[in-house]
């Protein structure tokens, strides 16, 4: 039954079959006075059903060639979006060559960790490095840092605010060869400026804010990148009903590929590390479960290798998938000690 | 849900005095928003009646469903299911502050810049400061390492008036195992502090902030908890101290259950207490010999497992914090007191502020203190391991051997 799907009232529905029109063809043709009569509802309700119908079978109906259907876009327009939009750097050049040049605009990435890897740093990085101006090759946006924890030190945030304005004046001064004329204008109170700062205690704050965000965005067009340190931990505490808990976080995570496409920014989750047994033994893995896992269009694993941390691209779409060294100095996430390359600004 | 009503209690007495918009805050940030009733939302009336038929009255229970669901049990539109919605989530929702906001708020509102010192010199540079407020601080180590000793200094110190560089309040000390001794603080308290404990009567009234409590279970440790809450703000606490975390799980369920334990209830808690009262919280945490069939690689480092067991295998090479991963994520700086070839060594296991440091340290009649204060940087696996070697030969004490632990 065809009217089932519609995303109308239930008292509606049952309206529309007891009265006969259970295909969306037997809509397509009906004036809304007609159906008003008909369902014997008033006719602003009727047309709203109309156009619903009209929607879905058009939507039905679309094919491979069809371009200029609503919110459909070829292949080729979106291999030239992709290369308008830079991508956010990580500020260490071996994690960038691996996620394609950093964090892509218009997608959710996930990147999960043990304790102590270096996730919150990663967070407090990429809110600083999206605020790099265009003229340095980066986005020159604004953050959204989002914290269920209470892991977020402002100390730190500082520090590599303060570590990012030191490289853009190095870098300056090196391209111009000591030319002054064009100095860094951006302080570090001002990146501290530009991060808005959530504090989420408990997850129907952490679903409300989600839903929020849409309007918040829309007010605030120049935010370019949503960080959710963790996605994980009030979904952990707090829950019994599994089913609920993965209802909940499909949606949310829906709500957030949504926001990453129509507003064209990074979305960036951080996830837990719990065990796991498989395969005869126990191993690590990312919390939240399998259907979780899919929610997600990139999916990195941060992990000590050795003496070394590194990140592993887990899942994605368009990248191979490859590890990279990384390190967590005093002025942030950086190349790896052991492999002295010089810090690319792009 | 444990917060709301305590909460409301807590700021009726203790918040005559501040402004109603700290109290607003404060009221939002304790998730008291998300119980708000959806008739005071300012929903248009019809739709407003319809929840209240269905019995649906706070923000809390709307969130919980799809709006799919929400239009099969309210029977109205997508459009209207997905307005409402809207409305709900912008006034549950708490409201944001910019970081640089926030990093003035804590210039403005907290003593010594937001952190309790520990009169350890590199300890507390590289810390910027000492023991922040408002987050958990954990300290892991092997029986008799000096853990305890930690505690109890800085208890003494918190308790110290500002003048002398303390947080002047009241400390709470949670002492599970029964292993702080009144007479050792005091003993360190006068050999550290000699020029402010020689005042007469300061020794009785420093150590009479200290209040110990000693909870015999589990549940009794969750109850003495929930008053805590209370206290902090009616009687100017300024420094919580769970000595330790793993004995009040291990002494109800046994060793066994340390690993699976998730203490979420009390993670939570113990965290929300921290941040709305921005005080620092320090716990303890004891180790444990890691077990064969620890997981400690993802499944796509297979190949290199072969390499990883080839670690020298020393007695003390697998030793791992007690309480699991789960905790572990939830503590936001992890100190590790180990003791390697015969010297004992604070590590900054885990930090948001600083790089890795490890400091040898000594216990001493004055307490704990450092051997130098430049720190050694560490590097990869050396950070997280917790060595056991030897340090019973050298215990280094004047006194009469008290205050092991």
């Amino acid at each position: 039954m065809e009217v089932g799907r519609l995303p109308i009232s239930a008292s509606q529905r049952g309206k529309l079959i007891s009265a006969g029109y259970t295909s969306l063809s037997s809509l397509s043709s009906l004036s809304p006075s007609d159906l008003a009569k008909d369902l014997n509802i008033p006719e602003s309700e009727a047309l709203e059903i109309l156009k619903v119908a009209s929607l879905t079978s058009r939507l039905d109906k679309q094919d491979g060639n069809h371009a200029f259907v609503n919110g459909a876009q070829t292949a080729w327009d979106m291999l030239h979006e992709e290369q308008l939009f830079p991508r956010i750097t990580t500020s260490c050049a071996d994690m960038d060559e691996i996620l394609g040049g950093g964090i892509n605009c218009k997608e959710v990435t996930e990147i999960g960790g043990v304790p102590g890897i270096g996730k919150t740093q990663l967070g407090i990085q990429l809110a600083v490095n999206v605020q790099i101006p265009v003229e340095y090759g980066g986005l020159g946006g604004k953050a959204i840092y989002i914290d269920t924890e209470g892991s977020f030190m402002v100390e730190r945030a500082q520090q590599i605010a303060e570590a990012c304005v030191v490289d853009m004046s190095e870098y300056n001064d090196l391209l111009r060869k000591g030319n002054r004329a064009c100095q860094v204008r951006i302080q570090p109170n001002d990146i501290l400026e530009n991060i808005f700062y959530f504090r989420i205690c408990s997850y129907t704050e952490q679903i409300a804010l989600i839903n929020y965000l849409d309007r918040f965005i829309s007010e605030h067009k120049d935010v370019k990148i949503v960080i959710v340190d963790s996605v994980t931990f009030h979904f952990r505490q707090d829950f019994d009903d599994l089913a609920l808990r993965t209802r909940l976080l499909g949606g949310m995570a829906l709500k957030l590929m949504n926001l990453a496409r129509n507003y064209s920014l990074a979305v960036v989750i951080f996830n837990q590390v719990t065990t796991k047994y498989t395969e005869g033994s126990f191993q690590l893995a990312l919390a939240l479960g399998d259907s979780w896992s899919h929610s997600c269009t990139n999916r990195v694993i941060l992990y000590w290798n050795g003496d070394e941390r590194y990140a592993y691209i887990d899942k994605s779409p368009s990248l191979r998938s490859a590890s990279a060294p990384f390190s967590v100095t005093s002025k942030g996430i950086r190349n790896s000690a052991s492999n002295h390359k010089r810090i690319r600004m792009m | 849900m444990w917060s709301h009503d305590l909460f409301i209690r807590v700021l009726n007495l203790a918040g005559k005095k501040k402004k109603k918009k700290d109290t607003e805050r404060r009221r939002r940030r304790s998730g008291v928003m998300e119980k708000k009733l959806i008739k005071e939302m300012g929903l248009p009336k019809s739709i407003a009646n319809v929840f209240a038929a269905r019995n649906i009255t706070t923000a809390e229970e709307v969130l919980s469903l799809t709006e799919f669901e929400l239009m099969q049990l309210l029977d109205v539109g997508l459009a209207e299911v997905a307005s409402a919605v809207a409305r709900i989530s912008e006034i549950a929702c708490p409201p944001y502050q910019t970081v640089l906001s926030l990093m003035k708020q804590r210039i403005r509102k907290d003593n010594h810049g937001g952190h309790l010192p520990t009169r350890l010199k590199g300890l507390d540079k590289a810390l910027c400061g000492g023991i922040p407020f408002g987050v958990l601080t954990e300290l892991v180590g092997p029986a008799g390492i000096g853990k305890t000793q930690f505690c109890m200094k800085l208890s003494l110190l918190a308790s110290l008036p500002t003048s002398c560089g303390g947080l002047n309040g009241r400390v709470i000390y949670i002492d599970v195992e029964s292993k702080l001794t009144s007479r050792r603080i005091i003993e360190i308290g006068t050999e550290s502090l000699p020029e402010i404990f020689q005042i007469k009567g300061m020794a009785q009234e420093m150590a009479g902030r200290i209040l110990v409590l000693r909870p015999a279970s589990l549940h009794e440790f969750t109850e003495s908890l929930q008053q805590i809450k209370v206290s902090i703000f009616q009687h100017q606490v300024k420094l919580l101290v769970i000595d330790s975390m793993a004995a009040v799980v291990s002494r109800d369920y046994g060793h066994a259950a340390l690993r699976q334990h998730s203490l979420g209830w009390h993670i939570s808690f113990i965290k929300s207490l921290a941040e709305l009262s921005r005080i620092p919280v320090v716990v303890t945490n004891q180790v444990r010999s890691q077990s064969r069939d620890e997981a400690c690689h993802y499944s796509f480092q297979a190949q290199s497992r072969g390499k990883a067991t080839e670690v020298p295998a020393g007695y003390d090479s697998h030793l791992v914090a007690a309480l699991g991963i789960h905790w572990a994520h939830a503590v936001t700086i992890r100190l590790v007191l180990e003791a390697k070839s015969g010297e004992r060594f604070i590590k900054l296991a885990k930090s948001p502020i600083s790089p890795p440091l490890a400091f040898p340290f000594t216990i001493t009649s004055s307490g704990i203190s450092l051997l130098n204060d430049d720190g050694q940087e560490l590097r990869g696996t050396e950070i997280s391991t917790i060595h056991c070697q030897g340090h019973n030969d050298i215990i280094n004490f004047n006194g009469n051997g008290k205050g092991k632990g």
